[in-house]
C-alpha cells in the first residue's frame, strides 16, 4: 500500500497544487474559479466533447510512450515533434499515391509512418553514438528541419495540391482509412485508439518482462553499472532512439487515417512537446501515462468552455505547466522520503538503527 | 614532545564530543559517542571498516548534524552547520580521497575557495611557501598538481587546511594510499607539526600505525566508543580485540590448490590514454590458473582499474590478446565475456555493481540477463531471479528483511555480499575481484574471504586487486606488482612482507629475495624513475 501511495500521492498533490495556483490566478484576473472549473466539468457532457477527449487522449498517449522509451534510459528525445511531423507527411504522400486492398493499404501506411519516424530519429541517434553529440541539441535542430522538410514536400511542384486556400497532399483513398466507432451526434472515436492501447500493453510487457526492457532500465538507472553488467550502451542508445522515433511516427495516424486522410496546413502541431510533459507526469509508467494523457486531453477540450464564462482559455496552459512543474518536484520529494523510510524500515527490522552495526 | 603536552594540560581540551548520536538509516550510525582530544596530541580513532569513524568525523567537520550530543572546541560549545563553520573554529579535514584539481597548480588548489584570506597573488604565494615547510612539501607552488606523487598530494591537502587556519587536523585514513616508506615520512611530518602545537585526529584501522604515532587511542566499535587506551602500553592484540569484540578473521589460505590448467591468459595487453599520449597498460602478460589466486599489488592509479576493465571488455585494448580457457575473448564485448565464465566484483559497488533503487532480485539479473536462472531467451525469468536471490541471501548471509527492498537500503557489507554471491553464481571459471572487502564490516569481510577460498578450492581462478596488503598476501598464491601500467615484479606471498611489497610498489626496486623483478630492462628504468 505504501508502494502505491508513493506513486499516486505526487500527481494528486501536483494537481491540487496547480488547481490552487490557477484559482489564485483566476481570482487575481477577476474571475470566479469555481464557476470556471464547473464550466470545464459540465462541458464534458456536451456535444462531442467526451469523444474528442478520448481521441485526444489516444494521440497524447502515443506521443508520451515515444518520449517515455527514451526517458527510461535518460535519453531525452525532444525530437518526437519533428519525427511525427515527418512521418505524417511521408505516410500521407505514400498512402495517397498507392492503391492496395483495404486493410493492407492501412497497414502499409502505418509501417511507412513508423519507419519514417525511426529514420528521422536515426540521425541524432547515430550522431550521438558515433560522435557523442548531445541528443537534446540535435533533436531540437531536427525539429526545425522537419518543419522545413514537410513544408517543402507539400509544395505544389512536389507532392502538394491546392484545395481551396489550403495546401495538402493527395487524399488517401478509402482503402487506406481506418474506420472509427460512431456515436452519432456524440462524434466518432478513432479506430486507432485500440492501436494506442495495444502499444501501451506492449510497452508494459517490454519494460517489465523482456531482457531489452531490463537493459533499458538498467542503463537509465546507472549507465556504469549497466556497462559492467554487459549492457552495450551504444546499442541501447541506438535501439531505444529508433524505437522512440518509430512510435513517434504513429502519433498523427489517428487523425490521418480516421479523419483528415491528408497532410495539410491544418496539421496538429505541438503534440510531441505535450508528450514530454505527459511522460514526466506519468513517470514513464504505461498506466500513469494513460492518466496523464487523459488529464491533458480533458484540460484541452473542456478548456474550450472557459470562453463561455468569460475566462481566458490560456488558464489551461498555466494549469498544464504548473502541474508538470509541481509533479516533478513532488516526485523527487516523495522519492527521497520513501527511500529514507525504506532504509529506516530495513534498519529497524535488522535492529541496526541507533547503535549496533 | 611530552613537555609540550604536559604544559597544556590546564587548558581546555581541543575537542570534546559528548553523547554524539547519529541515526543514519540502514548503515552504521553513531550512538552515544564520547571523545576527548587534548591540545597538541595525536589522538587516534580506531575502528574496523564500517564502525562509524567516518560518520563521526563528518559530524565533527560539520558535514552532517548530529541527532543528539554536543561538540566543544577549546571549551566552548559549538554547533557546525557546514564545513566552513568547522574551519572557522580551526578544524580542518584531510579526506581519504584527495579533493584536488589535477589541472591546477599547488597554489591554485590551496587558494581555491579561500581567496579572501590572502588573495590569489604574491601574498598567498608567500604564505603557502611559509606553510609548505611545516608539511615537508618541497615543491614550488606554481607546479601542477598532476605532476605530484601521492605523498606530495597529501601534503597539499594538509597545506590546504593549514592555509585556512586549522589548528586541529583530522586525517581520515591518511595511510591508505601510501606505501610503508611514505607512511614513515608522513609520520615525521605529523610529529614535526605536533611540536609546533598542532593537534591531530588520526583515523585508522591499522594498529601498528596507531601505536607508532598516537599519544592516545579511542576505539570505536559498531558506532559507539568502547574505550580508550594508551598506545605505549597496549598491545596490538588487545587493541584488535577492542575493535572487533572478538577474534580477528584472517585472510590466510592454507594448502595450495593451484593446478596447471590455464584459465586466463593475457598477452601483450596495451591500453593508451584517450588522447593517445601515454600508455596506461604497457605490455601486460598475465596468467591465472584454475585454483589459483593471483593478486595484483600497486599504489592506486597505476593501471589496476584499467587492467580489470580491459579484461572485462569495458575498455578497448589497443593491442594484445585475452584468452579464457580456449576461447579468444579479445574481440568480444562485456556480456559475451561474462557469458564465457567471468564473474566480476567491481571496485565500486555503487557505480558498477548495483542498481541502487531497484530491489535485490532485480539486481540479481544484472550481468546475467541472458542466462538461466534469470532469463529465458528474450524474456526475463523474474520467478527464477527471485528464487536465486533467496538462495544468495541465505547462503551469503545477506542481512535484509526481504528481496524486495531496494539495494540502497542495505549496509555496505550486505550489498557487497549480494554482489559477491551473484558473481559466484552460474559457475564462473574466473572471478575478478577488485577490492572485494573495501568498506565492509568484519563479519562480511570474513565471509567474503571464506567464499573466495572455497571457490578457489573448487577450481576457480581468481584475479584479486586490493589495496589491503594483508588481504593480498593472505589470499594470493602469486602476487604481481603493478607500476605505471606494467607488471614489474613477482612476489612470493609466503615470505613477502608488506614493507617489501611497498618498496616494489613505489618502484624503489626489490629489497628482499621474496620480490623478483620481471624484465631487467623495465626494472632498471623503474629504479631510476623511482630515485628522483
Amino acid at each position: 500500500m505504501g508502494h502505491l501511495r508513493g506513486k499516486l500521492l505526487p500527481p494528486a498533490l501536483a494537481i491540487v497544487f496547480s488547481m490552487l495556483l490557477c484559482g489564485v490566478a483566476l481570482v487575481i484576473s477577476g474571475a470566479n474559479p469555481l464557476s470556471a472549473f464547473g464550466a470545464m466539468v459540465t462541458q464534458v457532457g456536451k456535444g462531442s466533447t467526451l469523444v474528442d477527449i478520448v481521441n485526444s487522449t489516444g494521440i497524447y498517449y502515443i506521443a508520451a510512450l515515444a518520449v517515455a522509451i527514451g526517458f527510461q534510459m535518460n535519453l531525452f528525445n525532444i525530437g518526437v515533434e519533428g519525427q511525427y511531423r515527418v512521418a505524417a507527411v511521408i505516410a500521407a504522400v505514400v498512402g495517397g499515391s498507392i492503391a492496395l486492398p483495404p486493410g493492407i493499404h492501412t497497414l502499409v501506411i502505418i509501417v511507412v509512418a513508423a519507419l519514417a519516424g525511426a529514420a528521422w530519429a536515426a540521425i541524432p541517434a547515430i550522431l550521438k553514438v558515433t560522435r557523442g553529440v548531445n541528443e537534446v541539441i540535435s533533436t531540437i535542430m531536427m525539429n526545425g528541419l522537419a518543419i522545413g522538410l514537410s513544408a517543402y514536400l507539400i509544395r505544389r511542384d512536389v507532392f502538394g495540391e491546392l484545395r481551396g486556400n489550403n495546401i495538402r497532399t493527395a487524399e488517401i483513398p478509402e482503402s487506406g482509412w481506418m474506420p472509427g466507432i460512431s456515436f452519432g451526434g456524440g462524434g466518432t472515436m478513432f479506430g486507432f485508439i485500440f492501436v494506442a492501447i495495444a502499444l501501451g500493453v506492449g510497452y508494459w510487457v517490454m519494460m517489465n518482462k523482456t531482457r531489452f526492457g531490463f537493459e533499458l532500465r538498467a542503463s537509465g538507472e546507472s549507465s556504469t553499472a549497466a556497462s559492467a553488467g554487459g549492457v552495450n550502451a551504444k546499442k541501447m542508445v541506438l535501439v531505444s532512439m529508433l524505437l522512440s522515433g518509430a512510435i513517434a511516427g504513429l502519433i498523427s495516424l489517428p487523425e490521418l487515417l480516421g479523419r483528415d486522410h491528408t497532410f495539410s496546413l491544418n496539421f496538429t502541431a505541438g503534440i510531441g512537446f505535450s508528450g514530454i510533459a505527459i511522460a514526466l507526469l506519468g513517470r514513464n509508467h504505461p498506466g500513469g501515462i494513460a492518466f496523464g494523457a487523459l488529464l491533458w486531453a480533458f484540460l484541452d477540450k473542456s478548456g474550450l468552455a472557459l470562453d463561455n464564462v468569460g475566462v481566458p482559455r490560456e488558464i489551461v496552459t498555466i494549469m498544464q505547466g504548473s502541474i508538470v512543474l509541481s509533479v516533478v518536484v513532488a516526485y523527487e520529494v516523495v522519492r527521497r522520503f520513501e527511500l529514507a523510510a525504506e532504509q529506516r524500515r530495513v534498519g529497524r527490522e535488522l535492529g541496526t538503527v541507533g547503535g549496533a552495526a | 614532545m611530552s613537555s609540550s603536552t604536559s604544559a597544556r594540560t590546564d587548558d581546555p581540551p581541543a575537542v570534546v564530543l559528548t553523547g554524539i548520536t547519529k541515526r543514519f538509516p540502514g548503515v552504521v550510525a553513531n550512538s552515544d559517542v564520547h571523545l576527548t582530544v587534548r591540545r597538541g596530541e595525536v589522538h587516534a580513532l580506531c575502528g574496523e571498516n564500517g564502525a562509524g569513524k567516518s560518520t563521526l568525523m563528518k559530524i565533527l567537520y560539520g558535514m552532517q548534524p548530529p541527532d543528539e550530543g554536543t561538540i566543544e572546541v577549546n571549551g566552548e560549545q559549538v554547533r557546525f552547520r557546514t564545513p566552513s563553520d568547522a574551519i572557522k573554529a580551526g578544524i580542518g579535514m584531510v579526506h581519504q580521497h584527495f579533493m584536488l584539481a589535477d589541472n591546477l597548480t599547488v597554489q591554485e588548489n590551496v587558494v581555491l575557495g579561500a581567496e579572501a584570506l590572502h588573495g590569489i597573488g604574491q601574498k598567498a604565494r608567500k604564505r603557502i611557501i611559509e606553510l609548505s615547510g611545516k608539511t615537508g612539501l618541497n615543491v614550488d607552488p606554481g607546479v601542477l598538481v598532476e605532476q605530484l606523487g601521492v605523498a606530495d598530494r597529501q601534503r597539499v591537502e594538509i597545506l590546504k587546511v593549514l592555509y585556512r587556519g586549522a589548528k586541529v587536523i583530522i586525517l581520515d585514513e591518511p595511510t591508505a594510499v601510501l606505501v610503508p616508506q611514505e607512511v614513515n615520512e608522513l609520520f615525521d611530518t605529523v610529529r614535526g607539526m605536533q611540536e609546533q602545537g598542532y593537534t591531530f585526529l588520526f583515523i585508522s584501522h591499522k594498529l601498528d600505525e596507531v601505536r607508532a604515532i598516537a599519544d592516545s587511542v579511542t576505539v570505536i566499535r559498531r558506532g559507539t566508543t568502547v574505550g580508550s587506551a594508551d598506545p605505549k602500553t597496549v598491545s596490538s592484540r588487545q587493541l584488535a580485540e577492542m575493535m572487533v569484540g572478538s577474534e580477528l578473521p584472517s585472510p590466510e589460505t592454507r594448502e595450495s590448490t593451484v593446478t596447471d590448467k590455464v584459465v586466463l591468459d593475457v598477452r601483450g595487453l596495451k591500453l593508451m590514454t584517450p588522447d593517445g599520449s601515454r600508455p596506461i597498460l604497457d605490455d601486460v602478460d598475465l596468467v591465472v590458473r584454475s585454483g589459483e589466486v593471483v593478486g595484483i599489488a600497486g599504489v592506486e592509479g597505476n593501471g589496476q582499474t584499467e587492467l580489470v576493465e580491459t579484461v572485462m571488455g569495458m575498455r578497448k585494448a589497443g593491442s594484445g590478446t585475452i584468452t579464457l580457457l580456449d576461447a579468444d575473448l579479445t574481440k568480444l564485448g562485456t556480456l559475451a565475456r561474462r557469458e564465457a565464465g567471468i564473474g566480476y566484483v567491481p571496485e565500486d559497488r555503487h557505480r558498477h555493481g548495483l542498481l541502487l533503487t531497484q530491489p535485490l532480485w532485480y539486481n540479481r539479473i544484472l550481468g546475467y540477463q541472458t542466462r538461466k536462472p534469470t532469463s529465458k531467451g528474450i524474456w526475463l525469468d523474474t520467478d527464477g531471479a527471485k528464487k536465486d536471490t533467496e538462495r544468495i541471501v541465505a547462503d551469503f548471509d545477506v542481512r535484509t528483511p526481504g528481496i524486495d527492498v531496494p539495494a540502497a537500503a542495505l549496509s555496505g557489507g550486505n550489498q557487497q555480499k549480494l554482489v559477491v554471491g551473484r558473481e559466484l553464481s552460474g559457475d564462473p571459471k574466473l572471478l575478478i575481484a577488485s577490492h572485494p572487502t573495501r568498506g565492509v564490516d568484519v563479519g562480511a569481510q570474513a565471509l567474503i574471504w571464506d567464499e573466495i577460498k572455497r571457490a578457489r578450492a573448487a577450481g576457480l581462478a581468481v584475479l584479486l586487486i586490493s589495496a589491503d596488503l594483508d588481504e593480498l598476501i593472505g589470499l594470493s598464491d602469486t602476487i604481481k606488482v603493478m607500476l605505471r601500467g606494467r607488471l614489474v615484479a613477482d612476489a612470493d606471498p609466503n615470505t613477502v612482507t608488506p614493507e617489501d611489497l611497498g618498496s616494489a610498489m613505489t618502484g624503489a626496486g626489490a629489497t628482499s629475495a621474496s620480490v623478483q623483478e620481471t624484465g631487467t630492462a623495465h626494472g632498471t628504468a623503474v629504479v631510476e624513475e623511482g630515485a628522483n
